[in-house]
């Protein structure tokens, strides 16, 4: 199907994008659709760093089988509209892991949107959002998860935390959960805050200049969205990139 | 080392420290004691450069330099130790990783080569070992799940590993108990005695006194210094109480 015309703001998944951003892109960019098919009992590790200086939108359709997995890592930075997006049907006893983070200011729109399908019993997911803004920056993780009617001893988790450096700065969770099995554990939770200034006298006054100090928090802050990642060299990366961004940010 | 003279200082709108004058030479310990709410504290947060605490009027001199001109960090670098009352949380960020960015930042700024890893641990094992801390704990997460002891216990470490020209110890000794107490004092006393150092010591007790036998002892009241003397002034205090030494 291709789609005739780009989506609106009325469309609950295009909320908080970025339309300029995204009529840039053009609806073409919209067909393109990754598609990962996982059989039964395998397993596959996908890293991404989104980080050119033209909008980017990344759709991923990922179909897993029984007991397979799935795990998804993403530094979501660059110099325009970005939007990664995630849509996985999970079979018996399968697994989907996410961690991702958005960063960055300039007036960037930064995007995560996931739908996660629990079809079938037993099936595990946990998502990690962190995001860091600045410079009237946003970054949005739009989050759905469905347990299907018998798709019992579900597990599922969405965890995101907002960072914003600045007023001005914005961050925007949206979960939604739609659950028709009695027997599961479906979590979820969302903050937003700004860097702890205690920290960041403490760390000045052993000698870290302000940026170090920031760079050092963010980081740990960050780390969460990508501790289940076990490859190191891939974790650093990820994180480099993140950090990378964060250069020149407001102290 | 450290001359203060004539220090103001608010915190919001409220005046707490109300022209303090102070002078601690090289190669003393100095402590100061005072009831709550005389402005302990705010003299350390002020000396540390810690923001919404400002100085109305005053100044403090620190090795021949304007000490309030600089940055936090920069205090660090010139030799200046804050060992904190509360000290911070940091989750995600080592205690190896925070130290050794910090001693390689401070030697930085001071045009000193940075430590290697390997130099860094084994320094730090050594200071770690000076306060009997178990280098397993330096590997954890800065403070976090530490205990009030473990804390205190960690920011000497800290001291030992930066190694300051200066130290300003806000209640050390809370939250120790006895042994610690010990462990905590003979530290101070390995780290910072010495000719060309010293030690703003703030306390409420005697008993760090024991350990670490001040030079000089002065009381801070109404946000100035009220009293000077000798290790005796603190006895005198801790027997017949504030009101009536300072009466």
């Amino acid at each position: 199907m291709t789609l005739a015309t780009l989506p609106t703001r009325r469309d609950e998944a295009w909320r908080y994008a970025d339309m300029d951003g995204l009529a840039r892109l053009g609806v073409a960019a919209l067909d393109q659709w990754q598609a990962i098919d996982v059989p039964a009992g395998e397993s596959v590790t996908r890293c991404l760093v989104v980080g050119s200086d033209a909008p980017e939108l990344h759709r991923f359709r990922v179909t897993l089988g029984e007991g397979a997995t799935a795990a998804f890592f993403v530094t979501n930075a660059g110099g325009d509209y970005t939007r990664v997006e995630v849509e996985v049907r999970l079979a018996k006893g399968a697994h989907f892991e996410f961690g991702g983070v958005t960063i960055g200011g300039a007036g960037v729109t930064r995007e995560f949107v996931t739908q996660v399908v629990h079809a079938e019993p037993e099936a595990t997911s946990n998502q990690t959002v962190r995001a860091v803004h600045w410079a009237g920056a946003t970054g949005n993780f739009l989050g759905e998860i469905k347990v299907a009617r018998h798709a019992q001893k579900t597990d599922a988790a969405q965890d995101f935390k907002g960072l914003l450096l600045e007023a001005g700065a914005s961050a925007n969770a949206v979960p939604q959960l739609e659950i028709f099995a009695d027997d599961v554990k479906c979590a979820h939770g969302a903050t937003v805050g700004a860097l702890e200034e205690a920290a960041r006298f403490y760390m000045m006054a052993r000698g870290l200049d302000p940026a170090t100090a920031q760079r050092l928090l963010v980081q740990a802050f960050i780390g969460d969205a990508f501790v289940a990642l076990e490859d190191e060299a891939e974790r650093e990366t990820l994180l480099d990139a993140a950090l990378a961004a964060l250069e020149g940010a407001k102290l | 080392m450290l001359e203060i003279t004539n220090l103001h200082a608010s915190v919001g709108d409220k005046p707490i420290l109300k022209g303090l004058t102070l002078s601690v030479p090289a190669g003393e310990v100095h402590a100061i004691m005072g009831p709550n709410g005389a402005g302990k504290s705010t003299l350390s947060n002020v000396l540390g450069g810690k923001p919404g605490y400002e100085v109305t009027a005053g100044s403090v001199t620190f090795r021949g330099e304007d000490l309030l001109a600089l940055e936090p960090h920069e205090r660090a670098a010139k030799g200046l130790f804050l060992g904190f009352q509360y000290p911070v949380e940091i989750p995600g960020v080592s205690n190896v990783q925070f130290l050794r960015e910090s001693l390689n930042a401070q030697r930085k700024a001071r045009g000193e080569e940075p430590l290697s890893g390997g130099e860094f641990l084994k320094l730090a094992k050594d200071k770690a070992g000076l306060l009997k801390m178990d280098m397993e704990m330096l590997k954890r997460q800065v403070n976090v799940g530490f205990s009030g002891g473990e804390k205190k216990r960690a920011e000497m470490v800290q001291m030992g590993i930066l190694d300051p020209a200066f130290a300003v110890l806000d209640e050390t000794d809370s939250g120790l108990d006895i042994d610690a107490l010990r462990i905590v004092g003979a530290g101070i006393n390995a780290i910072m005695r010495a000719p060309d150092k010293a030690v703003l010591l703030i306390t409420h007790y005697q008993r760090l006194l024991d350990v670490v036998k001040p030079d000089k002892v002065s009381i801070l009241a109404g946000g100035r210094i009220v009293e000077t003397g000798g290790p005796e002034l603190a006895l005198r205090l801790e027997a017949e109480g504030y009101d009536a030494v300072m009466a």
